[in-house]
């Protein structure tokens, strides 16, 4: 087997992230995972949920030490939980805060024992073929979809990333909004501080006033590792935001109105970064200067019919991808929108069929419809609404049952009981016919 | 952290924080609805990280103070109607 690094580092001296406490070089790193490693449970799987995005990094590095699997599923319902565990039995929890593991075995993050860091002598390494981590898609049957990533090809992303933002040249500290775990923050926190040489801070800021915190807290030059809602909440706080050299958005379109007040507000320029759990990233593009997509080195489109396949580089196989996207002749890409069936909101995903089957799924429901109304704006967020056939019960226990079932950005508000359906001759619901219910049940009254 | 209000200050606080929060999300629900003691998360209103951002925007603008998550209480503060309510009381600026 071919083994890979575990950090791309030239020095074992080199500052590898930022806690409250100061740096953490990449020896003292090494030498807490090696600690974390010899106290990891037997179980193959690592259901890693670390809200720190340290310890996540070290809970992820230790478990590559063990030759484990990461699983990053898209959310932590009590159904996703039972679905892990049905799939993979051996599968442990490792926490470092309040969370319902139900009967998984867990693991809380341990006071690692006195570690001496200067005996470690060298990176490890991670055979490049080992299943790293498997995330996770919501399925159109009700099932998640799992997509899993080898050690090599994870590299090859975080180097490809690396390149493409310049960080190979320019290390930057990153501040992330986003989680370690999802894709997104997954590839551009904890794969940009492995292997782009690039340290991050160790916290989640939320709050527009924590963001400012966190990015006074890191040495600049900065990378602020946002999405599009994020960043709008920041600027519309109005605080003194300090320097700023890169802004990165994804997981959702931003307008080029909110792209260019970023900017603005930052003095740095804000690239977009366009890629899938299933793919991993695939192209960025600067909103401002151009709509257009780069492809990320290595990475090439392909498309047959209707559909356009990624391929190459770090991508694992030939992955169709779920937008409409439109190919130009310099070999960079427009998008043109996604499958109607597919759901973004606040950068998850998820699918109607998905909703509908979950919702019809629950005793007592006789018929039911989620509806994504048109959108209000951009970089608003959009709520879905369900309609719901449930004689003898309330909206209140449907949602209950719900919040069991799925993530809790994609509950319905509102829920409308209704007697029927308007479904046509054939069983069908067409659009229309929803979109005009919505208009009849739901109407927001400007207080 | 400003002393702690007197339950009067919180009470008096609550009809608006409750009109506040059913404006800001476009709430289904009148805001005498709200149960000052009632969860706002989970089986609750049922509100989400989402809101809250949406929520401590309204409050800054109006309160005049920037709500942080590295507050050892911050999920206390986002417990009840009442909770929340105090906590305005106790950091408003204005």
């Amino acid at each position: 087997m071919n083994g890979v690094p575990l950090l791309g580092h030239a020095s074992l001296d080199d500052i590898f992230a930022w806690r409250a406490a100061g740096p953490v070089r990449v020896r003292d790193f090494i030498a807490e995972a090696e600690a974390l490693a010899a106290l990891l449970p037997a179980g193959r799987h690592q259901l890693n949920v670390c809200h720190d995005r340290y310890r996540f990094t070290l809970g992820f590095a230790a478990g590559l030490l063990r030759g484990k699997t990461s699983l990053q599923p898209a959310s932590q319902s009590a159904e996703t939980l039972r679905q892990i565990e049905a799939t993979c039995p051996d599968v442990y929890c490792l926490s470092d805060g309040e969370f319902d593991s139900l009967d998984l075995p867990r693991l809380d993050f341990p006071a690692l024992p006195a570690v001496d860091a200067a005996q470690v002598a060298k990176i490890p390494s991670i055979p490049g073929e080992l299943i790293a981590a498997r995330l996770f898609t919501s399925g159109s049957t009700g099932r998640p979809v799992a997509h899993d990533k080898s050690w090599g090809k994870l590299v090859l992303n975080g180097r490809a990333e690396a390149e493409r933002l310049g960080l190979l040249r320019q290390p930057h500290s990153i501040v992330g909004t986003v989680p370690a775990q999802h894709s997104y923050g997954f590839e551009s926190t904890v794969l940009l501080a492995l292997h782009g040489n690039s340290p991050f801070w160790s916290g989640k800021p939320f709050y527009p006033q924590d963001i400012v915190a966190a990015l006074q807290a890191v040495p600049a030059p900065r990378l602020l590792v946002t999405t599009p809602f994020h960043l709008s909440a920041l600027l519309a706080a109005g605080l003194e935001i300090p320097a700023v050299d890169l802004l990165l958005s994804a997981t959702a379109p931003l307008s080029a109105q909110l792209a260019r007040d970023a900017e603005a507000a930052c003095r740095a320029p804000l690239h977009e970064i366009y890629g899938s759990t299933e793919s991993g990233q695939l192209a960025s593009r600067r909103t401002t200067a151009d709509l257009a997509w780069d492809l990320l080195p290595g990475v090439a489109l392909e498309q047959q019919d209707e559909t356009t396949f990624a391929v190459g580089g770090h991508v694992e196989g030939r992955v169709p991808l779920s937008d409409l996207i439109e190919i130009r002749a310099d070999g960079r890409f427009l998008l043109h929108g996604r499958h109607a069936d597919l759901i973004n909101i606040a950068g998850k995903r998820t699918s109607l069929a998905y909703l509908n089957h979950q919702i019809a799924a629950i005793a007592g429901v006789v018929d039911a419809a989620f509806f994504l109304p048109d959108e209000e704006s951009v970089d608003g967020i959009t709520r879905l609404c369900a309609f719901v056939v449930a004689p003898g019960l309330s909206s209140r226990q449907i949602v209950g049952e719900l919040r069991q079932r799925i993530d809790p950005i994609f509950l319905p508000r509102p829920l409308v009981l209704l007697d029927e359906l308007p479904r046509n001759s054939t069983g069908k619901l067409p659009r229309n016919h929803l979109q005009a219910l919505y208009a009849e049940k739901v109407t927001h009254v400007d207080r | 952290m400003s002393e702690n209000p007197s339950p009067e200050n919180v009470d008096a606080l609550l009809p608006e924080v409750a009109e506040l929060i059913v404006d800001a999300l476009n709430l289904e629900v009148a805001p005498n609805e709200i149960e000052a003691d009632a969860p706002l998360f989970g089986d609750g209103l049922g509100l989400d990280s989402i809101d809250v951002l949406e929520i401590a925007l309204v409050i800054s603008k109006r309160y005049g103070f920037q709500l942080r998550s590295d507050n050892e209480d911050n999920v206390r503060i986002f417990t009840s109607l009442r909770t929340l309510s105090a906590h305005i009381a106790s950091q408003r600026t204005k």
